[in-house]
């Protein structure tokens, strides 16, 4: 079988997909942010007082992460314009990705903060230390190693669902993949660089999750 | 707590108010009657060791004055105030979150597993009260608790973290860091009783120092009856949620009067 | 047009989205199930050219996406000879993905089993091939359960994407049904409905039943 695979045409697509690159980082960067930020409100409503909170929360995070997030993508994108409310693609990807993955974040974190001994909460009890203080100066930063290694998977998960961005119009790398097929109708080059590029993001990260654990244990001292 | 607190008063007055006071004070877990209407009274600068059986409600008598644990019946009253509940309206209602945090600055505990912060150096655990609750500054905090760890002997440790340091060495930093908070109750939950028997007398130690040092009102509970003989004012032997039998340590270790507290106390030193 | 009209008008469509899922859903873990199991395996074989294999296609399709595999898979495939129908390439896709992620499962799984069950079937002289049939694997399969009842609900997820290269599933109906009556909320929001239905009262208590039903054959129920 002669190579089918065309160096010369890849080397020229080569600096579009780099520059697409760019964007899928910051699609995933952003919805990331958000999603940290959701994960962590979510969390702290599931600890609330309220009963009835606390279910309905639940049940929401269920619902969310038990969908698919490419359907998921396209309610927010389109429901919105059908009340009157016109979101652009990068807004409803990113809101949409922050809510799914906020949902998987806040258990991470729920689980963090579980791991963290009662004796910790009584102690802080004790010095009468109130409830933010706790939280930020106490349990926080022991519950934060063992959330990192979820974080960081979640990360890299984000960043292999931004293709799905691609759906609705972001100018991710699948979506310029896409494009670069449509035009040429050469699908193998554009498709198996995408596939290089997304490993060769991936796979350091996942090494990269592994030692920021290492150090975060020991700058908080907590070598256990 | 729907109870008629009508019998209870809104303040204690009168020339020897109790530091401490358990005015018939029950809890229950469900079906479970762990203390049953207690009246006990702690007086300033007593030193009270509580002794029983396990399952007797001593551990719960210290957690429910530490607010760890709610009360199902009854009013506790520090330095002459209620602390679980508050006036309102002339009446004794639940306290609120604010009261109960106002009384708690009253009161210190000392637990049995150190709980001490495990991302700080001792210096910082016991700078952290100090600076969080009390809002001294890094440099006010930083000298009092440069002074409490010199007291229970951690001076050199002090840039350690508690990973890095004995059991007994711990209890010893928490000790320090309960005392920064300037505490008039001053509470030991079994604090010796997670330690190796070679430093045990290390925290008790401290602990003796504290007595005679200062003027502050403690509560303790242990299973080291010499030392307890040794400290303490007054000794409380508790049976199935009740003081069966209180007195001097002399009365209680060398002449207790009921079955209960022989019992008991014959099977302790059995033990030793 | 009320909601109820919605669902009268084009529940066929619906149902016939749904049948599609539900058949590459089938289909998609069938597969994930039998790479996971034999490439879990070679994970744990003494061999470095049989781990280095497995790994490779664990890495890959762990460490890309599944949209981009998918794609690869429908659009690439073809100019080196192997060209499938779309049925058969998301089934394909979605079930290499799972079964990259069921491999580490299995691996993990197979390791937790306690050193001295391995330890006792050497006493008694089994086979490696008996040793790991009769005693290791059936230890491990209770223990991997709970993580595939996870891995299940992924791959459910996964097949949405199938839609992209218009197989005719669910997720490739309610979007036409959008196209045509441009009722979002109604399209999308049943769909979402439906996988949830799927994925929280049909895959996960189905995964709890067998679950219990391993415990009690282990005696632990």
């Amino acid at each position: 079988m002669t190579t089918a695979w065309d160096w010369a045409f890849a080397a020229e697509i080569l600096p579009r997909l780099i520059h697409a690159t760019g964007y899928t980082l910051l699609a995933a960067g952003g919805g990331y942010l958000i999603a940290l930020i959701l994960g962590l409100a979510l969390t702290f409503l599931q600890r609330s007082r309220s009963r009835v909170l606390t279910i309905v929360v639940r049940e929401v995070m269920e619902f969310v992460r038990s969908t698919p997030l490419v359907l998921q993508i396209f309610f927010i994108f389109y429901v919105g314009p059908q009340f009157g409310l016109r979101l652009s693609p990068w807004t409803a990807g990113m809101i949409a990705i922050g809510l799914h993955y906020g949902a998987y974040l806040s258990e991470v974190f729920r689980g963090g903060i579980e791991s963290v001994p009662k004796g910790q909460w009584e102690a802080a009890t004790a010095l009468n230390l109130s409830t933010v203080k706790t939280y930020v100066r106490i349990i926080l930063p022991q519950a934060l190693p063992s959330a990192l290694a979820g974080m960081g998977n979640y990360l890299v998960g984000i960043l292999k669902d931004t293709p799905m961005l691609a759906v609705i119009g972001v100018t991710e790398l699948l979506h310029a993949a896409n494009t670069i097929g449509a035009e040429s109708y050469r699908y193998l080059e554009p498709y198996t660089i995408v596939g290089l590029i997304f490993l060769l993001l991936s796979l350091p990260a996942a090494a990269l999750i592994r030692s920021a654990e290492t150090w975060v244990r020991k700058k908080l001292g907590l070598n256990a | 707590m729907t109870e008629d607190l009508s019998s209870f008063p809104l303040h204690l007055e009168g020339a020897n108010v109790p530091m401490v006071r358990f005015a018939k004070v029950t809890k229950s877990y469900g079906a479970l009657t762990v203390l049953d209407q207690l009246d006990l009274d702690v007086a300033t600068g007593e030193m009270v060791t509580v002794i029983g059986p396990s399952g007797s409600g001593k551990t719960t008598v210290l957690r429910m004055l530490m607010t760890l644990e709610k009360i199902n019946g009854g009013v506790i009253y520090v330095d002459g105030e209620p602390m679980t509940h508050m006036e309102k309206g002339g009446r004794l209602v639940a306290a609120d979150n604010a009261h109960l945090r106002r009384v708690r600055s009253k009161i210190g505990m000392c637990f049995q597993h150190f709980n001490l912060f495990p991302h700080m150096t001792a210096l910082e655990n016991c700078m952290e009260g100090p600076t969080q609750v009390l809002g001294l500054s890094k440099a006010e905090a930083k000298a009092r608790a440069e002074t409490l760890l010199e007291q229970v002997g951690m001076a050199a440790k002090r840039g350690h973290r508690p990973a890095q340091l004995s059991g007994g060495q711990q209890q010893r930093v928490a000790i320090a860091r309960a005392l920064a908070m300037r505490p008039k109750v001053m509470l030991f939950d079994e604090v010796t009783s997670a330690l190796d028997p070679e430093v045990i007398g290390e925290v008790t130690n401290v602990i003796r120092k504290l007595t005679s040092e200062h003027a502050l009102t403690m509560l303790m509970v242990t299973h080291q009856m010499g030392f307890a003989k040794d400290i303490s004012d007054r000794i409380c032997f508790f049976y199935k949620g009740k003081i069966e039998e209180q007195g001097s340590p002399k009365e209680l270790f060398d002449h207790p009067q009921k079955p209960r507290t022989q019992q008991f106390l014959s099977a302790v030193r059995e033990a030793i | 047009m009320s909601y109820l009209d919605f669902l009268t008008t084009y529940g066929p469509r619906l149902a016939s989205g749904t049948a599609v899922t539900v058949g590459q859903f089938v289909l998609a873990s069938l597969l994930a199930v039998i790479l996971a199991g034999t490439s879990g395996l070679m994970l744990l074989s003494a061999s470095r050219g049989i781990r280095g294999t497995a790994l490779t296609y664990v890495e890959i399709f762990r460490g890309t996406s599944l949209l981009v595999q998918l794609y690869w898979i429908f659009f690439a495939l073809p100019i080196f000879g192997l060209t499938l129908e779309k049925f058969t390439a998301g089934v394909l896709a979605v079930g290499l993905n799972g079964g990259a992620y069921g491999a580490m499962l299995v691996k993990g799984a197979v390791m937790a089993v306690p050193k001295g069950q391995w330890e006792a079937a050497i006493a008694i002289n089994m086979t490696p091939t008996r040793r790991m049939l009769r005693i290791i694997l059936p230890q491990a399969v209770v223990i991997m359960l709970p993580g595939w009842g996870n891995l299940l609900i992924e791959i459910l997820k996964g097949t949405a994407l199938v839609a992209l290269i218009s197989v005719t599933d669910l997720m490739f109906e309610v979007r036409q049904i959008n196209n045509a009556s441009f009722k979002s909320a109604e399209a999308f929001g049943t769909a979402l409905l439906i996988y949830y239905v799927l994925a929280r009262f049909i895959v996960t208590p189905g995964m709890r039943g067998i679950e219990r039903a391993m415990a009690r054959r282990m005696g632990r129920a």
